[in-house]
Parts: structure tokens; sequence; C-alpha cells
């Protein structure tokens, strides 16, 4: 699909979804709004470019909880794709499958590489809560930590290595702590990854300048505005591996919507830096969370 | 003779007015604030933001009409004494909030452990809680102070 049609079926998605959404407007079960986070860009619940040790859904500890995303980051010269599935048990463990497409459209004949070249990357990712809690735990600084891990696979092996990475799959490891700071209706989170990842190995892994783990971080911080929204600003560090490809950190400024526990939207402002010679690569994120 | 009479009705009718003689005896316990399970706020400014005493009796009494009608919770509150239970609570999150007042109430752990109650019942009244605190008019940054407070009382609360 090209860049604009695929924001105006996502936006008439949002649109149908949000009507949906009014006609059910009980919330009586699980965990309180929000406090799941949303989708990231790899599938795992937390924020949309940085990892959160909460465990997606709105399942309790008695109980699992499920949700489908769509995430469209609209870019000068980019269109950036996801679409996964995850299920989180007992509030305890999660795991999730999505599907990346890195979509080079009209850059792609720029680059050599054809019209709408794209790159998909197929990411599973698993996630375990190992203590503290983010929300009931108001008496306590001790955050929600967990532990998680992301096996990533992506289907342009030989591209990668004519663009210097040296492989085309990887295993990011991270750990990741968050508070829900109700006093202040605030939601703070932080996480450490050890990746090799290019571009979250949509560009591959490992390059020329470096091919080992190196730790980065995320972090994210939201006002709980009411109920429904949360609004927040992110960071992403990232390694720069490839020769002449240079990788910048992200950032992004997000607002999350929840329309009830079913359905909630995040739109955000991304600055992704420069990808693959092409600077300045900022755009709108916009993710659909439906879930339970 | 006709004065004492009245005299006596009357003070009859003045011990049973009082709510307080609807609710039904309990067993002996330690009366303390503590029992509170948290520790109040200082200040005025948070009861005022819960419209004072009155705020509070309004949210509490809704809360707890929207938990006995909710079909997930009814079974809970089945043998409960409603009466005890809406002074109480009220008392407490008054207390909670910085009023000069004493919570005479149990303490979450002693009261709650045998209802049997997990976390998403839990959660369920809370939202009733945040509902009712909407209908008051209470803004969101002071519900969720509030919130604070009870949020840790989970670990008496909840059961299983
Ligand atoms: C932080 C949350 C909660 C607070 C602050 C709270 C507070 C109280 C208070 C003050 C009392 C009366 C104490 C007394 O009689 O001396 C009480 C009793 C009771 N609560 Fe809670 N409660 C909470 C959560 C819950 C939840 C989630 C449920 C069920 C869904 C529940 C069900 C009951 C019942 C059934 C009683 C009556 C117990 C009896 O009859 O002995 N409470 N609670």
């Amino acid at each position: 699909m090209t860049s604009k049609s695929g924001v105006i079926s996502l936006a008439l998605g949002l649109a149908m979804a949000g009507s949906l959404a009014e006609a059910s407007d009980m919330e009586t079960s699980g965990k309180l709004l929000l406090t799941g986070g949303v989708t990231s860009v790899e599938g795992a619940g937390g924020g949309g470019l940085a990892s959160w040790a909460t465990i997606t859904g709105y399942g309790t500890r008695d109980e699992w909880g499920a949700n489908a995303h769509a995430t469209l980051v609209e870019l000068p010269d980019y269109q950036f794709r996801a679409g996964g599935v995850s299920v989180g048990f007992h509030d305890r463990v999660e795991v999730s499958y999505t599907r990346q497409a890195f979509d080079t459209g009209e850059t792609g004949a720029k680059l050599g590489l054809g019209q709408g070249f794209t790159f998909n990357q197929d990411v599973v990712g698993a996630k375990v809560r190992v203590l503290g809690d983010a929300v009931y735990a108001q008496d306590s600084w001790v955050p929600q930590v967990a532990v998680g891990v992301q096996w990533k696979k992506n289907d342009r092996d030989t591209l990668i290595k004519a663009l210097g990475g040296k492989d085309d799959s990887g295993v990011d490891y991270y750990v990741a702590a968050t508070k829900v700071l109700l006093n202040q209706s605030l939601v703070m989170s932080g996480a450490l990854r050890a990746t090799k990842a290019n571009q979250t190995g949509l560009l591959g892994f490992g390059g020329g300048k470096n091919d080992d783990y190196q730790i980065q971080f995320e972090g994210s911080a939201g006002y709980l505005v009411s109920k429904r929204l949360l609004i927040g600003a992110e960071y992403r560090s990232k390694p720069d591996n490839l020769v002449g490809l240079k990788e910048d950190d992200w950032v992004d400024v997000f607002a999350a919507y929840a329309f009830n526990k079913n359905l909630s939207v995040t739109a955000a402002y991304a600055d992704l830096g420069t990808i693959a010679t092409f600077k300045d690569q900022r755009g709108l994120y916009l993710s659909i969370q439906a879930g339970f | 003779m006709s004065n004492l009479r009245t005299l006596i009705f009357a003070t009859a009718l003045a011990v049973a007015a009082p709510a307080v003689a609807e609710e039904k005896p309990v067993d002996p316990y330690t009366q303390s604030s503590a029992n509170a399970g948290a520790i109040p706020f200082t200040g005025d400014q948070m009861l005022a933001a819960f419209h004072g005493r009155d705020g509070v009796a309004r949210i509490v009494d809704d809360t707890l009409d929207r938990s006995v009608a909710d079909p997930k919770l009814r079974e809970i509150f089945h043998a409960t004494d409603m009466e005890r239970l809406r002074r109480t609570l009220k008392e407490q999150v008054v207390y909670l909030l910085g009023a000069p007042v004493a919570y005479t109430g149990r303490d979450m752990k002693t009261t709650h452990k045998d209802q049997g109650i997990n976390t998403a019942e839990f959660n369920i009244l809370v939202e009733h809680l945040q509902l009712a605190m909407d209908k008051e008019g209470v803004a969101y940054r002071y519900q969720n102070q509030l919130l604070a407070k009870l949020a840790p009382m989970k670990r008496d609360v909840v059961t299983r």
C-alpha cells in the first residue's frame, strides 16, 4: 500500500473502532486503564519506542489478557509498519509476535534497491516480571522489574550483508523497571537493552564499526491527564554499527488514549534521526491496540 | 408523672436515633486510627478537593451502591453490615484525607481476611470509586493521590 492510503485506512479503522468502543462503556475487570501501557514497535507491552516492565493486557494475576496491534510510522522518506499479537499470563509472563515492515517507497529507487523495496522482520518476544509492583506498591519506591528477550529475524539477508551487516538475525536482551507514581500522576520507566541490532534489526545485526553486544538505554516519562489519557515522551539510544549508514537515537512525544479496556490508540511525533543516509526522519507515529 | 414519662420516652428515642444503633455488634478489637492502614495527608487541601466530609460521604455511598449492585461483587457483600461499612469507610477516607477525626473501624487485614477477595474484584471496587469520584467532580490528580494511599492495602485486602 502507498503511504497515503496507509494513513487513511488506519484513520478510518480508528474512527470505526472509536464508535464501536463508545457502545460498550463497562469497565469492570482486570487492571486499571492504561496501567498495562500500549504496544511497542517490537510488539512488547509498554511504550511505543521504549520497553516497560508491565505485562500486556488487562489480565490480573489470576487471569490472562491479550492484545493485537497495528502501528504505522510515516516518515519523510520511509514508512514503517508493524502488526502483531501479545499475550500476558497471570500478570507475570508475556509472549509476543510482531511482524515489522520497513518500506523504502520512493526512496528505494534512489537507494538503488527498487521502488517500494521493503525489509521485513519477525520479532518473537518473551518477558517475565521478576519483582516489584508498578501500580499497587505506592508506599514503596521499588519499581516493577521485568527481564525480556526478543528473537529477531530479517528477510533481507543478501542485502544486509551487502550493506555491511554481519547477520540477518539476532537476539536482544533487556531489563526494564517501571513505576506508576499515583501521587504525582506520573508513569516512569527505564530499560537497558543488550543488542547488536541496526535500526532495531530492520537493517540487520552488527557491522563494520562494531559487532559486539552493546548496552543501550530506553526511557519514558508520562503524565496521566485522566483515566483515559497518558501524555509523555520517550527516548531510546541505539547502536551505530554499520559503516557509512549512520544511526541515531530515537525520541518521541506521545499521547495514548484508552477508549476503554478493549481499545486504545497512541499518536506520537517521532524523531528517528538518520536512517540509511536519509536525514531528519521525523513523522507521525500512529498505533491502534485492541485486546482485553 | 406524665412529664417523667415524656422524658423517658424522649431519652429512649434519642438512644435509638443514631445510625450506630442499627449496626450489628462485632467481635471486640483494639481501636486505633492506625487501623486505617495508611498515614493521612496533612493540611486541608485534600479534604477540600473532595468537597469536605459531605463530598466523601456522597462518594462512599455511591461507591458502595455501585459495588453492591455489581453482579461481580454482589455476593461478597451478601452478609455485610452495610450500615457499619458505610460509616467506617467514610471515617477512614475522611481520616486519610487529613480531617482531624479518628478512625474507629477494624484494620484492613482482619476485616477482609475471610472475604476471599481477588485482584480483579479489588480493581472493580477501585473503578467504582473512580466513577464515584468523577461524579462528585474530584480532580483526577487528587483522585490519584487518594488511590496512592489505598493501593498498597491490596496486600491486606486481597487474599486469593
Ligand atoms: C483499599 C480498598 C479497601 C478499603 C480501604 C476497605 C475498607 C473497609 C472498611 C473500613 C471496612 C469496615 C471495617 C470495620 O467493619 O471495622 C471494610 C469491610 C468490608 N470490605 Fe472493604 N475495603 C477495601 C476493599 C474491599 C474490596 C475490594 C472488597 C470486595 C470487593 C471489600 C469488601 C468488604 C466487605 C465484604 C466488608 C465487610 C466485612 C465484614 O462484614 O466483616 N473491601 N472494608
